[in-house]
């Protein structure tokens, strides 16, 4: 017999199973995913030293240990050996290397093999001074994702905090958050992101922190609208009467109602993040270098636009694809967390 | 009504405040306040430690009142927001508001020809969307523009220079600057097209992004106005499609998406900041830009105070107009 799919019954079963409806969402969702193991699996996707290496019957692990030769076997010299294709490398007496399939560092610069288009050895070219345009990239995102999400992150907590506070108080705290949220909209943020940066010491943290400091208003008023709403339902008027703190009422009952507009504003402004931050590198204001940034490839791309079109279209296409790929998320969950579409 | 901009007038005023003192926070934060920054320009490196450089640190401080405690800081600041004595540019020693002034007109220009164009090509597709929805088209024409919307717009611009302006393919547009030279002694109708002509990819960078905004917008504004009774009785008494939906429901549709644009034209301006310095086109952006590159610290808190009250003034209007044209709204 057919076993009958259950109705999903949990508010987040519910709007998964309005999520999975929407294929470009998922998709979206599928490609978040996929640039989260890029960005977690970075070390191992793109080195300049074998993962393992098989000598005299042994293993030896020089990307964990971080020693620089094993017996006979030195890494520079091992890639000089055989440059095309360096999977597994094999040696005298059945040694073998088990190299990344980007064997190149995001640092590691070659000044003869500058500027090369995309070949079975670059498979994305290189920059200006020899990297490996695939390598830097496959770093890139892991400092667009963490930028991404610590900024959000740091936006999400000043957001719910002050939105619940105006929604839940109202009177005079409303108006003062109210205020405040005004003023940070009304300065060019992007601008300010600029000026600030510009000022202090060239840092990936200062970044996310400023991101994040601009960030929050759209989370802010989200949470302030449902909790206006929110505080004039029974459920929270009854927990207030039988003496719930205003803490207790914020925390436990009202808080997590508003979770659904904060999420989806938190994807949105993941998306956001990485556009700024990305913006911010291609300015020459982002991470220091030689740090590797996608819009830090796609600034020198400006220098060689004659020719270097590998420069200007592979970053530029993961940072296009990504901010694609929250977009569709975020909007994905907006859809499905509509109560609307419950009924 | 009058109640309603008063209490909304009144607001202005702890935001201004609130204004001043984000823009302060600037100055302070800094590492080196002006002064010490206007030294280190002037002679670059370890000349802190000579007397001399020592007597300029404190010219510089008492210019700037810097020497005195913060709240007499804060007080000259907002002193001078307010007679909008913004003092001079470290890097040429013009007035701050010269400069300003000059650079004005071409960001206002290259913005109001992009936001034109956003509503001209947006308004018209979201109708579309609307009276077409769930249709094939309107499932393309929302991913269409949604994919566009997700382009950062350096990219693009780069992407633009290397197809069109000399780059890798066709050199069809020029990438610099806003004229040709010499063009200042040509006839007017010629100097109008050369202008188009270098806007052209600019213009392009700044607007599609607005598409995806504003189309969803006219099509969720449609698509809640066309339920409206009036629209059924419209439809009942006879009235063809085309009057229905032109002078019935766009007109009301229209509202908030016109208001919006008091609120746009400010907006607009972090987008320049970028494009004005990838096309080279002197404007407020590019002006910023160079500000921050150079520290001049007079020049970036200018441009700060002045884009935060033009945006402030933008959205004072945007609610006002739209009090007064919806008879629907809460005043309160």
């Amino acid at each position: 017999m057919k076993k009958q799919t259950r109705a999903p019954h949990t508010y987040w079963q519910m709007v998964w199973h309005h999520f999975k409806k929407k294929h470009l969402a998922v998709a979206g969702l599928g490609v978040t995913l996929f640039l989260f193991s890029v960005a977690i699996l970075a070390p191992v996707l793109a080195n300049d030293r074998p993962i393992a290496v098989r000598h005299a019957d042994r293993w030896y692990w020089p990307l964990f240990s971080g020693v620089e030769k094993v017996g006979p076997y030195e890494w520079k010299e091992l890639k000089k050996r055989s440059p095309s294709v360096l999977q597994s490398n094999i040696g005298e007496h059945g040694d073998f290397a088990i190299w990344p399939p980007v064997p190149y560092s995001a640092t590691e610069y070659n000044l003869l093999e500058s500027l090369a288009p995309p070949t079975g050895k670059h498979w994305f070219g290189t920059d200006d001074r020899g990297r490996d345009v695939l390598s830097r990239m496959i770093y890139g995102a892991r400092i667009s994702l963490s930028v991404g999400f610590v900024a959000v992150g740091i936006a999400v907590v000043i957001g719910i905090f002050l939105g619940a506070l105006a929604g839940y108080f109202g009177g005079w705290t409303d108006q003062l958050i109210s205020r405040l949220i005004e003023i940070l909209i009304t300065i060019p943020t992007f601008f300010l992101i600029i000026a600030i940066i510009a000022f202090l010491p060239p840092s990936i943290y200062n970044i996310m922190v400023v991101i994040g400091l601009t960030g929050w208003t759209g989370v802010a008023r989200f949470v302030r609208a449902e909790f206006f709403k929110l505080k004039r339902l029974d459920f929270v008027l009854a927990s207030r009467a039988l003496g719930a703190s205003d803490t207790r009422l914020i925390l436990i009952h009202m808080l997590p109602n508003a979770m659904a507009p904060v999420l989806v504003s938190a994807v949105f402004g993941i998306a956001g993040a990485i556009l700024t931050e990305s913006s911010l590198s291609f300015l020459g204001f982002g991470v220091p270098p030689p740090t590797p940034s996608w819009g830090d490839i796609l600034s020198q791309s400006r220098d060689y636009i004659e020719f270097a079109w590998w420069l200007t279209t592979f970053p530029g296409l993961a940072i296009f694809l990504s901010i694609t790929a929250y977009n569709l998320v975020g909007e994905g969950l907006r859809d499905a967390m509509d109560p609307k579409l419950f009924r | 009504m009058t109640n309603y901009i008063v209490k909304r007038l009144l607001q202005v005023i702890p935001t201004l405040l609130g204004i001043t003192l984000i823009t302060f926070l600037i100055i302070q934060l800094a590492p080196g306040n002006p002064a010490t920054l206007k030294l280190q320009m002037a002679g670059q490196g370890e000349m802190g430690q000579s007397g001399m450089a020592k007597e300029i640190i404190e010219q510089t401080k008492k210019l700037y009142g810097l020497d005195k405690p913060l709240p007499v800081q804060y007080l000259l600041w907002v002193k001078r927001v307010f007679t909008f004595d913004f003092g001079t540019s470290f890097k040429d020693h013009r007035p701050v508001l010269d400069k300003i002034a000059e650079r004005l007109p071409i960001t206002i220009q290259l913005n109001a020809i992009s936001i034109f164009l956003v509503y001209l090509i947006a308004i018209p597709f979201g109708v579309y969307s609307a009276t077409h929805v769930d249709s094939t088209t309107d499932r393309v024409l929302t991913l269409f523009f949604f994919l566009l919307y997700s382009l950062p717009s350096f990219w693009v611009a780069v992407l633009l220079i290397m197809f069109f302006g000399g780059g890798e393919f066709w050199d069809f547009f020029p990438v610099y600057g806003i004229s040709s030279i010499g063009a200042e002694s040509w006839p007017f109708l010629h100097r109008l097209l050369d202008r188009m002509w270098h806007l052209m990819l600019p213009v392009a960078c700044l607007t599609y992004g607005g598409l995806a905004y504003l189309s969803r917008l006219t099509r969720a504004e449609m698509l809640e106005v066309i339920r409206e009774d009036y629209i059924r009785t419209a439809r009942a008494k006879g009235l063809s499609e085309r009057v229905v939906i032109f002078r019935h429901a766009l007109r009301n549709a229209l509202l908030p998406i016109i208001t919006l644009l008091a609120f746009l034209l400010p907006a607009m301006f972090g987008g320049s900041v970028i494009i004005e310095s990838i096309f080279s086109i002197p404007g407020m952006g590019q002006l910023g830009f160079e500000a921050v590159l150079s520290r001049d610290y007079p020049v970036i808190m200018a441009i700060t105070t002045i884009s935060a009250l033009l945006t402030l003034i933008g959205l004072l209007f945007s609610d006002i107009l739209y009090a007064m044209l919806d008879p629907r709204i809460k005043l309160d």
